[in-house]
């Protein structure tokens, strides 16, 4: 590469060269830029087969020639520690770039500038961009799904109720804290099924009686991870210690459950809590689909919350269980005072990535004809007033689900760390 | 003493019971219908009753483990052993029982002689011959390989886009670094059944229709209705596979002489082009002098009817399998891709700095010192993520690709009626492609375990 040393910018020449360097950025940014927004080509002189990668090959004149190391510009060596490392680092940054750029104006146009979101039909849709408007009628529906529109705010008071119980530990005294796991494990699910099921099922104290067929949307979502959750994780925690037992025919049968059910989709899971396991129960033994469904996703995900719960025993040292029996406790008092409580704070995280597993496996009870959010969406996009707006649902459905998962995801992240400190 | 003796006679009164129903059938079924059918969950788990109250009067009795009550330990062992088992086979004797009671009452039997009938159904696609004269089987075994078809693609290109992923987040970078980060959070969040959802119902339907289309590379066709390649007619193709079988081991003897060579006389080969040249010249020889050759099959546009086109000839991907493909690797590729950057991470700078010192160039490094061992860490982890698309790609059955569940647990079921066989056999089926693929990987792990001495 000899020849080419003249190229070679070092600190001699630093002046010139990151002056010029930054204008060729610039130059092959902005052509990028205006070519993007306002379809002006300033190299159009050139053919166009170098006119479509002139911006690429100037921009990289630009990067090789700011490329110097220990400049002693601070600007200078940050950017190019972070953006400019080599030619093939320049050639990637300067790709992205302009993705970027040219990605911009027309998303931008189709989801706000030429977007619609007045009116309630689809006549109001007249820009060529996204018809928000189709979000905003079908809204009620994406979260309630067909439960009737007056009734509402049962839906909404219930989840409050739920919430506000849930929030219950947080304020509990130093007496109370003793009861906390008592509280959660049987307490909690149980007032929260008599609110979901009085509340928003009704039939009781004047309120009309909703199937759960009109049961869906957003909400629908919401119960069957709620309740699928809490239990599974008591089911969990039963199979993970069975696993780990010493007695071999209850370790065998837990370790034939969890392999079962972990090697099966939970798509053949539904199909045979809605074929088949009515064929298993006596005739006239009726089970409504909805408690169906979550019986089986919460068989099928306590076989998974179980291999997490056991990676927590595993990690735990032996001196913990030689300790404990060493003060005479037996089996269960051994692993309720002593074990559980070690094993399951290590465990959260595990156990939240499974939650969020169970929550982007929801929208799955749409085979078995529960409109979920993704059945709505079904739903919607074949009634024939609202036709060709397909790409707007599926847009809406994925940020709301984003929102919550990422959240989620997140939250279970900043819990890994806090506990990996504290080990 | 006395509580000993009630625990006891539960026990035994637990086991006469489990062994009546077994043997004899439900010991109370001679009672009058009504009362049957109300009592039915309760009498059926009789002995599970009888048995836990006997370990409660046992533990009442509050027997130490000592030898003079050896018995009473033993009974510790194995009562809740009797009482897991006596469940399970209970569940099952119920399930059994009332499921020959609800076939009796439909007049269906238990068999599986309906997979020889005549399926009499057909599929949009399939890799093999199919008309709806075949049987049952058959539709199965096509539709088992065109859930295969899919789990293949979709592990090949989850595995290129993952690892191309995994590498950039750890780039130098800035930029490249937070658009890969950002690719993973974003495509790992959102449930892959919308993610389905919006290639098939928006993001394809928005390609242009056949009579539209343009041609991308000169001669293949991406329309609303699916993707047209050209096809492959060859001529004497078996001597051409031939001809790579013979490549591919004169390669592996070839890599295994500059093995020796470099262990007895440190000499290095220029290996991976010998390969590469051997590669390409014998299959090329055989166009030559094997009498192989090559033509293709260009789709030709052609009308159906007024408004109607389509692609004649060549290949014809259709929608779904796109669509399918797309979410399944594009959602997979974020897992894989975190977990090449955990295994590059788990390996210790200091491996890297000793291998350079060691005087290694920069790919031998790589090649020789980071890959074995982070494969180590990536491999086990991946093979889960492999085995979780191939059990998403059932998914299929939502966009009406013609996938295991869709042709047998879905219109197999639905034109058989027999609930219980059809979901049976489908997820014995997923299960045992999963449980060979977890023997596999065990197998795996045991033969790359780090053998400590």
């Amino acid at each position: 590469m000899n020849k080419f040393t003249f190229l070679k910018s070092d600190r001699s020449n630093i002046q010139t060269v990151v002056a010029s360097g930054l204008l060729l950025v610039t130059i092959s940014i902005l052509d990028v830029l205006l070519n993007s927004f306002f379809k002006i080509n300033l190299l159009s002189f050139l053919p166009s087969k170098i006119s479509f990668f002139s911006p690429l090959i100037i921009g990289l004149i630009g990067f090789h020639l700011i490329r110097i190391e220990y400049s002693g510009n601070k600007y200078l060596d940050i950017l190019n520690k972070n953006i400019n490392t080599t030619t093939f680092n320049a050639i990637l940054t300067l790709v992205i770039i302009f993705l970027v750029i040219k990605a911009l104006p027309p998303s931008l146009s189709w989801m706000i500038l030429d977007a619609n979101i007045s009116g309630d039909s689809k006549d109001a849709c007249t820009g060529s961009g996204a018809c928000w408007t189709y979000i905003k009628v079908w809204f009620r529906r994406f979260m309630y799904g067909m439960y009737p529109n007056e009734q509402h705010w049962r839906i909404n008071t219930a989840f409050i109720l739920v919430i506000a119980l849930g929030t219950f530990g947080l304020f509990a005294t130093e007496k109370m804290k003793k009861y906390l796991a008592l509280y959660y494990v049987f307490i909690y699910p149980i007032m929260a099924f008599l609110i979901i099921y009085y509340l928003i099922s009704g039939g009781y104290f004047g309120l009309e009686w909703i199937e759960t067929g009109a049961w869906g949307g957003l909400s629908l979502t919401f119960i069957v991870s709620f309740f699928c959750l809490i239990f599974c994780f008591p089911l969990g925690m039963i199979l993970a210690l069975g696993r780990r037992s010493s007695l071999p025919a209850v370790r065998y049968i837990s370790i034939g459950y969890i392999e079962f059910w972990r090697g099966v989709p939970l798509i053949t899971v539904l199909f045979m809590s809605s074929v088949m396991f009515p064929m298993f129960l006596p005739e006239d033994f009726f089970m409504d689909k909805l408690v169906r469904v979550i019986i089986a996703i919460t068989l099928f995900e306590g076989a998974y919350c179980a291999e997490v719960i056991r990676g927590g025993l595993q990690s735990l040292p032996r001196g913990q269980y030689d300790a404990a029996k060493s003060l005479g406790m037996g089996y269960w008092k051994m692993h309720i005072f002593v074990i559980l409580p070690q094993a399951l704070k290590l465990v959260i995280p595990g156990i939240c990535n499974t939650f969020l597993a169970l929550v982007k496996d929801t929208p799955l009870i749409f085979v078995v004809g529960l409109a979920e959010i993704a059945g709505m969406l079904a739903l919607a996009k074949t009634n024939p007033k609202w036709l060709g707006f397909a790409m707007e649902g599926y847009i809406f459905a994925s940020i709301i689900f984003w929102i919550i998962c990422y959240a989620m995801s997140k939250y279970s992240y900043n819990l890994e760390a806090k506990y990996k400190t504290e080990r | 003493m006395k509580f000993r003796l009630l625990a006891y006679l539960f026990f035994f009164i637990g086991f006469a019971d489990l062994f009546v129903k077994i043997f004899y059938g439900n010991i109370f079924s001679d009672l009058t219908e009504d009362y049957y059918e109300i009592a039915n969950p309760i009498l059926v788990f009789t002995p599970v009753i009888f048995f836990s109250i006997g370990g409660i009067f046992l533990k009442e009795s509050k027997v130490s483990m000592s030898l003079e009550n050896f018995g009473t330990t033993r009974i510790k062992y194995y009562s809740p052993q009797f009482i897991c088992l006596s469940l399970v086979v209970l569940i099952f004797l119920f399930f059994t029982f009332n499921a020959q009671m609800n076939m009796e009452n439909r007049g269906i039997d238990f068999g599986f002689s309906f997979l020889q009938q005549e399926a009499s159904f057909d599929m949009q696609f399939s890799l093999m011959d199919y008309d709806g004269q075949d049987p049952y089987w058959w539709a199965y075994v096509v539709a088992l390989l065109n859930t295969l078809l899919v789990a293949f693609l979709g592990i090949i290109f989850c595995t290129i886009i993952g690892v191309i992923v995994g590498i950039a987040r750890l780039s130098p970078n800035f930029l490249i670094r937070n658009t890969a980060a950002w690719y993973v959070e974003f495509f790992r969040n959102i449930p892959l059944l919308l993610q389905i959802f919006f290639w098939y119902y928006a993001a394809l339907r928005a390609l242009p229709l056949p009579q539209d289309a343009s041609p991308l590379f000169g001669v293949t066709y991406l329309t609303i209705k699916g993707y047209y390649m050209p096809a492959f007619l060859w001529n004497n193709l078996n001597v051409f596979v031939y001809s790579v079988i013979a490549a591919i081991i004169s390669i592996i003897l070839i890599r295994y002489y500059a093995a020796k060579l470099r262990d007895t006389e440190g000499k290095q080969l220029p290996v991976f082009y010998i390969s590469l040249i051997i590669l390409i010249v014998l299959p090329a020889l055989t166009f030559l002098v094997g009498g192989v050759s090559l033509n293709f099959e260009i789709p030709v546009l052609k009308q159906l009817s007024a408004t109607s086109y389509i692609y004649d000839g060549g290949i014809a991907v259709p929608p779904e399998l796109i669509a399918l493909t797309l979410a399944l690797s594009l959602y997979t590729a974020t897992f894989v891709a975190e977990c090449v950057r955990a295994g590059i991470q788990g390996i210790s700078k200091g491996q890297k700095e000793a291998a350079a010192s060691l005087g290694l160039n920069t790919n031998q490094v790589l090649k020789l010192v980071i890959m074995p061992q982070a494969l180590r860490i990536i491999i086990p982890p991946t093979t889960n993520q492999y085995l979780n698309l191939t059990k998403n790609s059932s998914l299929a059955a939502a966009i009406a690709y013609p996938d295991l569940v869709l042709v047998f647990a879905g219109t197999a079921l639905m034109q058989t009626g027999r609930a219980i066989e059809i979901v049976s056999i489908t997820m014995l089926t997923y299960l045992s492609i999963s449980l060979a693929i977890a023997a596999l990987m065990n197998w795996y792990n045991k033969s790359i375990e780090i053998k400590e001495k």
